[in-house]
């Protein structure tokens, strides 16, 4: 009991403030792009060449969150001077074409559906789908249980059964074996239900676009209404897109 | 009898004409009297070789030595699992990639339900216009008051999706059959046709949680094949990231079977101090889990000395909490009394299965890579045996606890002095043509390992992946031998295999 307790006040209170209160984030974390539109065109054909996502369209200055892996091949190659990565982790959108960025986002809480916010806004029960994921999605939206981000004081919660659920989260490029799965848990959520595209897996086919076994993003399968892009995308990239989309 | 294998060295670039071509059976009588005299399989795989025909080509470790051979692949051979086990899942392998048989397997059955890469004749019978994996015959029990429990692909929690048939009698597991496959990306023929600047980014895909392991053994892979050296100070770089990797995973683990037996402020405090972990690879890197840091060729980021500061501050912080955390949980007499004696596997089996990693180490198998087979800055690291002979939760809880606090001291020796290391940047490279490497290293799971070789133009003719689990989902299977199912998660969380590194 006397271990319990100098444990307890050793660990002390640790949930984060936010949104209250800002997080800031290590220098080198790669958030939301800030292109430079007015880099030589030499330099943003370059980076295009580079990128191993071929999330760059050198021709509109554009960069596809949704195919980008953050990885930070461009900034490098061009030193910032064509694209640099900003500490901006309020990264995800509620449409595809959104995350076509210029280095601007369209504010999220704008295009988010007013009757989801309407039914889930005071709780959101959420099943999640790993459908070919490497592990680093779920790994960083289950670190939303502990105790930093305390995802549940929000009243949004990951559910065992989709029968419990008010939507699907889907991780994973959606490999050919897990798609009956996911179809089947998807059916398997009452209506109306929401339904989460988590990292550049889900939203493009990430690192494996191209591979004949996965699909090139949930969109093609089932209608997505939260883009989160990353890889993975960092808790609070998550935790910013709920609150921002249902609060 | 004198052994036709040849040694070579870990990450080592073999001309492919010096690896010996024998004859089947000379490579099959050979591949086993090295893993029957207590070696074990590293890699075991089938390649179409230039002119189209099909070759196998194993790499076995016997003691500190890393053996290897090839031979011409038959259509049908006499299964090797069926005298040695550890074979198993590769035989299985072999026979779902190119539709060629291992006759009198035990139990041959798919591994990822996949149509083979030849289109020939598939060797399960399967129909792959469905896709579920799970679909299939399980092994059933037969009898009176026999119950079956099937549970995922989707699972209760957040976590990878898998499936699990159980037979049961009453609570008591008399027998589990896993299947997976369910997380098959084709990785390994995506890495065939992709251009070699996605090849890092897939790398680092395998499996996120070893997303430092993976990338580790790709780099030194291309490293060995092109020729390029990365300089020390990437080393100590490399080497601080795979022990971050290791610390991040094991106290998350042991949270998670601290909550799997209602001990809540240790799940609590383990969830907490894990991210503290995974933040500092952000701080190294930009991301938590380590992506984009290791490039063939050294590191793309250098800690700075501020870096190394803010790190040793950290650390020494945490190092105490992490302490007085394993204490408690170790210390609990109700943690105690669900750990210990559960999901048992013996030494004996443990040898038999051919275990790697902590899992090994819980039962009694000392094979660490870090001591064996040395690379990066670990042959300059005193890495001690952390042997457990319980062969228990407790036995695996124990080991991950204790390689917890030898890599927090690891790596706080590692911080004392500056790093220099210029940093990588992309450039192209060739690789050395008609050439074979092997290349492991010891990830949170244990043993990691690719294999790669290259045709005749220095291009990738074949590359092969092996994640731990590999060796050890069968392991599972036998810890829940007789132990009631409600022990499941317990047992699942103190092996934590990898799914998508299986399914590749």
């Amino acid at each position: 009991m006397i271990k319990l307790l100098k444990n307890k006040f050793e660990q002390g209170y640790r949930t984060s403030g936010y949104p209250k209160t800002p997080v800031e984030l290590p220098p080198r974390y790669r958030g939301l792009p800030a292109i430079h539109q007015d880099a030589p065109g030499e330099m943003a054909d370059k980076c295009e060449k580079a990128c191993p996502q071929r999330a760059i369209d050198a021709k509109t200055r554009r960069i596809d969150m949704g195919r980008c892996v953050f990885c930070g091949e461009c900034e490098r190659i061009s030193e910032g001077s064509f694209v640099s990565f900003t500490r901006n982790f309020g990264i995800s959108a509620s449409c595809r074409e959104h995350l076509l960025t210029d280095g601007t986002l369209p504010s999220l809480a704008e295009h988010a559906k007013a009757h989801f916010r309407k039914l889930f806004g005071r709780s959101l029960q959420l099943r999640q789908v790993s459908a070919g994921g490497c592990n680093a999605c779920e790994a960083d939206l289950n670190v939303l249980a502990t105790p930093f981000f305390d995802l549940s004081r929000f009243g949004i919660n990951f559910v065992a059964s989709p029968r419990h659920a008010d939507g699907i989260v889907v991780t994973g490029p959606i490999s050919r074996n897990m798609k009956t799965a996911l179809l089947e848990t998807y059916n398997a959520v009452p209506a109306p239900k929401v339904v989460i595209a988590a990292g550049s897996c889900a939203i493009s086919g990430g690192p494996f676009f191209g591979s004949p076994e996965v699909s090139e993003g949930l969109e093609s399968i089932l209608p997505v209404d939260l883009f989160i892009p990353g890889c993975p995308p960092h808790p609070l990239t998550h935790l910013h897109a709920l609150l921002t989309f249902f609060k | 009898m004198k052994i036709k294998f040849i040694t070579i060295k870990n990450g080592e670039a073999v001309p492919r004409n010096r690896i010996p071509h024998l004859a089947f059976d000379d490579f099959r009588n050979d591949a086993l009297t090295i893993v029957g005299s207590g070696g074990n399989v590293v890699q075991f795989f089938v390649y179409p070789d230039t002119g189209g025909s099909l070759k196998m080509l194993a790499v076995l470790r016997s003691g500190n030595s890393l053996l290897t051979a090839g031979c011409d692949a038959p259509e049908i051979w006499p299964s090797f699992t069926a005298v040695h086990p550890p074979f198993n899942l590769f035989e299985r392998e072999i026979a779902e990639q190119f539709g060629i048989t291992p006759d009198k397997h035990p139990w041959l059955k798919m591994v990822r339900y996949h149509a083979n890469y030849r289109g020939a004749d598939d060797v399960f019978g399967n129909d792959y216009t469905q896709d579920i994996p799970g679909n299939y015959p399980y092994y059933a029990v037969k009898g009176e008051e026999i119950h079956e429990v099937a549970v995922g692909p989707v699972h209760a929690g957040v976590i990878e999706p898998g499936h699990f048939r159980f037979n049961c009698i009453g609570e008591r597991v008399l027998h589990l059959e896993i299947q997976l496959g369910y997380q098959h990306r084709g990785v390994e023929q995506l890495l065939l046709n992709a251009p070699p600047l996605r090849f890092p980014i897939i790398g680092e895909g395998i499996a996120g949680d070893t997303a430092i392991g993976h990338s580790l053994c790709m780099a030194q892979a291309m490293e060995a094949l092109s020729g390029i050296v990365p300089d020390p100070g990437a080393r100590i770089v490399r080497t601080i990231a795979l022990e971050l990797e290791r610390i991040a995973n094991h106290i998350g683990d042991l949270g998670a079977l601290s909550g799997d037996v209602a001990f809540l402020p240790v799940a609590n405090y383990c969830g907490r101090m894990r991210g503290d972990f995974l933040n500092m690879s952000l701080l190294m890197c930009g991301n938590r889990f380590g992506k984009g840091l290791i490039r063939s060729g050294g590191v793309r980021f250098s800690p700075t000395n501020e870096d190394r500061g803010i790190l040793s501050r950290r650390i020494k912080e945490l190092k105490p909490q992490v302490e007085h955390t394993i204490d408690l949980l170790f210390s609990a007499s109700s943690v105690r009394a669900r750990f210990e004696g559960c999901g048992p596997v013996p030494t004996e089996d443990a040898r038999k299965l051919g275990l790697v990693g902590p899992a090994g180490r819980g039962s009694g198998l000392s094979y660490d890579v870090r001591r064996c087979f040395p690379t990066e800055h670990y042959d300059r690291l005193d890495i001690p045996e952390n042997l457990e002979t319980g062969c228990d939760v407790y036995a695996r809880a124990r080991v991950r606890a204790d390689e917890v606090l030898q890599s927090i001291n690891m790596i706080q020796s590692l911080l004392r002095f500056p790093v220099e290391t210029s940093c990588v940047q992309p450039n192209g490279f060739s690789m050395a043509p008609s050439s074979f490497t092997v290349t492991v290293n010891e990830a949170w799971r244990g043993e990691v390992s690719h294999a790669v070789l290259t045709d005749e133009e220095g291009k990738l003719l074949r590359y092969k992946i092996k994640d731990p689990s590999f060796h050890n989902w069968n392991a599972l299977a036998m810890a829940l031998r007789d132990t009631g199912i409600s022990d499941f998660p317990l047992n699942n969380k103190s092996f934590n295999l990898s799914y998508c590194g299986v399914d590749l």
